[in-house]
């Protein structure tokens, strides 16, 4: 046999191999969480058995806790008995078989925000045949991770492949019994996304869970882990600006980020789920734990989200500055329209000497929508010299909105240096009427002034995000002028 | 271009535009001048669109359309340029970006292609240059941090790259020492084309010296009370208003 046939039967082994794991067909769950739905779901995954181990210790724990109800936010109660917990990934039949079939709304949105045809078949989860150009991206991509000796993949097969490492992090930055949602996370999360920058290695290109294969429906409990080994860095980029179709009414993941001595970790959000219509029916529940672990001496961490999507959202990504000299950042737009509420911030804990953090929380409110900025800064009695500067700035459109902002502040070590800016300001007829007079809609001109608002966090975007993100805020904003 | 027939414009029960009528034709420049108070800014205001004034009477024709019922952004798009008598800050913005979205909004109303960034660096340059202005100017936001003189200049800057038919601009002049006056005014004198009208509200005669106007109108207490050549200005600058005021009452 030639080098070239034996290469073709190698790959119709593997597309044989792969298509097999594909087909293997689960089937869903029931509604309803008792211990032997966990084990089930442990069982499917092929995971390791301190897995199970700790998944059960965390429902355990969950079902001793109160469901949360402090955030100024109004929930409808959840019954969590009537969710399923493990959906097998929908068969081609199953799926929209063109863009026909999709929620005209949704691809209005695609429209707007430019996005290519065939992209808008993945987002709208409509069947496509592997595009050869989009394995040969991916193969490339992968080739050059590995070559870097970087390890990007679904938690999912980090558990199988790397169960040691995954072990040695799981759970060290947000416990298990950490909060409601974390808890209920740790013990059905069915997938996310794991990223392991070994030591010295500057991550060739930017992490996008776009690129991941089989990144879409990892479902609503997910789960990421990223860890940045000494003198590393990382910059990933989460979600996508296009609203991605999505049938799960409630989101509670988990990410947890851990940084090394001199690593750094750069992790930005779009969140563009669905808001629900203008009259506030349906919507995403989008409650998030996130935090990151400075561990290591002058490690960095830097948040950037900008949230646009959900009915609700509750969201605080945090910093623990635990190494001497560590930096933590945080930068967000917030904005709600129509009926959404949102109650996110930040919590920067700083335990490290000389530990330095910058907040910068930009909050729009539209329509009736309820906007809460929600901080606390925590300096330990060890953290010698901590410094934070926090910056709030809420812009209201219209006069039926709320704007809100909690800053909590803790400091037990005298040298530290705390500051604090809030201002809360309106779009002024005048400024709208200016840009009118330019030629500008009123829609247009609205989104412009929103955007200049929020400058100072797009900046912090890589490119090609802080182009769509500008776009995204002109989308969402639709309807708020009259 | 424009044609404003026995105009009554009140802001709530107040009437301040009391039976207006002017003549505007293509190529013309026009002075209004009056007391303070007499609703120059309101007249501009209306014309433009500004929320907040009822028109209780009469019409306005802008090149055959009632511009009155027009949105204010589809007046700016058909031509009508407002400099404005106190130009609004917009933090974040840079006054480039809102230029090239100004610009490409009036382009596809006139169904042309829009700009792309570099065919529009080159012409705000070359305009920049027009004006004596920096190149730094044009990357800072939207008058945040300009001195007065500057955001005058910006408001012409602004003019010279849309190219409007009608061009009101409301005390340009206030504000501005005389070295930026006299570039303010070399701007204005080089906009001055046979298709453009223009309509210089001014208080004080200053601008004229620089930019002499076809005909000069008197506002006073809501009404057109007096119309005359580039002569008609120096003259109220010798007697003030005083006396037209008398001879309307
Ligand atoms: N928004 C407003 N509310 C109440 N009165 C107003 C308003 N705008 C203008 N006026 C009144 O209308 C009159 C004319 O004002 P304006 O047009 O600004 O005059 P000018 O520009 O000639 O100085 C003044 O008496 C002023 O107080
Ligand atoms: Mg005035």
């Amino acid at each position: 046999m030639s080098a070239s046939a034996q290469e073709i039967e190698n790959l119709i082994g593997q597309e044989y191999k792969d298509g097999f794991v594909t087909e293997l067909e689960v089937d869903t769950f029931p509604p309803g969480l008792d211990e032997e739905v966990i084990a089930k779901l442990s069982a499917i995954k092929g995971e390791p058995a301190f897995m199970l181990e700790y998944r059960l210790k965390a429902f355990r724990h969950w079902q001793t806790m109160p469901e949360p109800n402090w955030a100024q936010l109004n929930i409808e109660p959840i019954d969590y008995q009537a969710i399923s917990y493990y959906s097998a990934p929908k068969k081609d039949a199953d799926k929209p078989q063109s863009l026909d079939e999709v929620d005209p709304v949704l691809l209005d949105t695609y429209k707007k925000l430019g996005i290519p045809l065939d992209e808008q078949e993945r987002l709208a989860g409509v069947a496509v045949d592997a595009v050869f150009d989009s394995v040969s991206v991916a193969t490339t991509f992968k080739g050059k991770l590995k070559d870097a000796g970087v390890i990007f993949c679904p938690i999912s097969e980090a558990l199988q492949e790397y169960p040691e490492l995954v072990r040695q992090y799981l759970g060290t930055v947000v416990p298990e019994t950490d909060n409601f949602f974390a808890a209920l996370n740790a013990a059905v999360f069915t997938d996310g996304s794991f990223v392991y920058i070994p030591k010295g290695v500057r991550c060739p290109m930017e992490l996008s869970t776009y690129f991941r294969i089989n990144a879409a429906n990892t479902g609503q409990f997910e789960r990421t882990l990223i860890i940045a080994d000494a003198d590393s860095h990382v910059s990933y980029l989460e979600g996508c600006t296009a609203p991605m179709r999505d049938e799960n009414q409630l989101h509670a993941a988990v990410v947890e980020l851990v940084a090394l001595d001199n690593a750094e970790i750069k992790y930005s959000t779009v969140q563009n789920w669905y808001p629900g219509d203008e009259n506030g029916v349906g919507g995403i529940y989008n409650f998030v734990t996130k935090r990151a672990e400075c561990r290591g001496a002058n490690s960095k961490v830097s948040w950037t989200q900008v949230e646009t999507g959900s009915a609700i959202t509750w969201k605080y990504p945090s910093c623990v500055l635990l190494g001497d000299h560590s930096v933590g950042e945080f930068y967000s737009v917030a904005l709600t329209n129509n009926y959404q509420q949102a109650d996110t911030g930040t919590k920067m804990i700083h335990i490290g000497k000389n530990t330095r953090s910058t907040i910068i929380a930009k909050g729009i409110s539209a329509g009736r929508s309820q906007n809460t900025y929600r901080g606390l800064v925590k300096v330990a009695k060890s953290a010698e010299n901590a410094r934070n500067y926090t910056q709030c700035d809420s812009l209201l459109v219209g006069d039926k909105c709320g704007a809100h902002t909690f800053p909590y502040v803790e400091v037990k070590q005298p040298s530290a240096q705390v500051e604090h800016e809030a201002t809360t300001s309106k779009i002024s007829e005048d400024q709208l009427f200016f840009c009118q007079q330019r030629g500008l809609s009123a829609e247009d001109a609205v989104s412009m002034i929103v955007n200049g608002f929020c400058k100072t966090v797009f900046k912090e975007l890589p490119m090609e995000f802080a182009v769509e993100a500008q776009a995204l805020l002109g989308i969402s904003l639709e309807g708020s002028v009259g | 271009m424009l044609s404003i027939e026995n105009l009554h414009v009140s802001v709530g029960d107040k009437p301040i535009l009391k039976g207006l009528n002017l003549q505007i034709n293509a190529g013309e420049v026009h002075a209004i001048m009056g007391p303070n108070g007499a609703g120059k800014s309101t007249l501009s205001h209306v014309l433009s669109g500004k929320a907040g004034y009822t028109v209780t009477a009469g019409s306005a024709i802008y090149q055959g359309k009632d511009l009155l019922a027009m949105e204010p952004e589809m007046r700016a798009r058909e031509g009508v340029f407002l400099a404005f008598q106190y130009p609004v800050e917009i933090p974040g913005v840079s006054n480039i970006y809102l230029l090239k979205a100004a610009l490409n909004a009036m382009r596809k109303h006139n169904d042309l292609p829009e700009v792309d960034a570099m065919d529009f660096l080159a012409l705000v340059k070359d305009k920049v240059k027009l004006l004596e202005m920096d190149d730094k100017f044009l990357y800072r936001s939207v008058k945040e941090g300009f001195s007065g003189g500057e955001k005058k200049r910006n408001e012409i800057l602004q003019a010279a790259i849309l190219e409007p038919s009608l061009c009101i601009l409301d005390e340009t002049d206030s504000g501005l020492d005389i070295d930026a006056l006299k570039v303010v005014a070399s701007g204005l004198n080089s906009l001055r084309d046979p298709e453009r009208a223009f309509l210089m509200i001014t208080h004080y005669q200053r601008l004229l010296d620089y930019v002499t106007p076809d005909i000069v109108h008197v506002l006073a207490d809501g009404q057109i009370v007096k119309t005359g050549g580039a002569e008609l200005a120096l003259e109220l600058e010798a007697k003030g208003y005083q006396w037209l005021e008398e001879q309307a009452a």
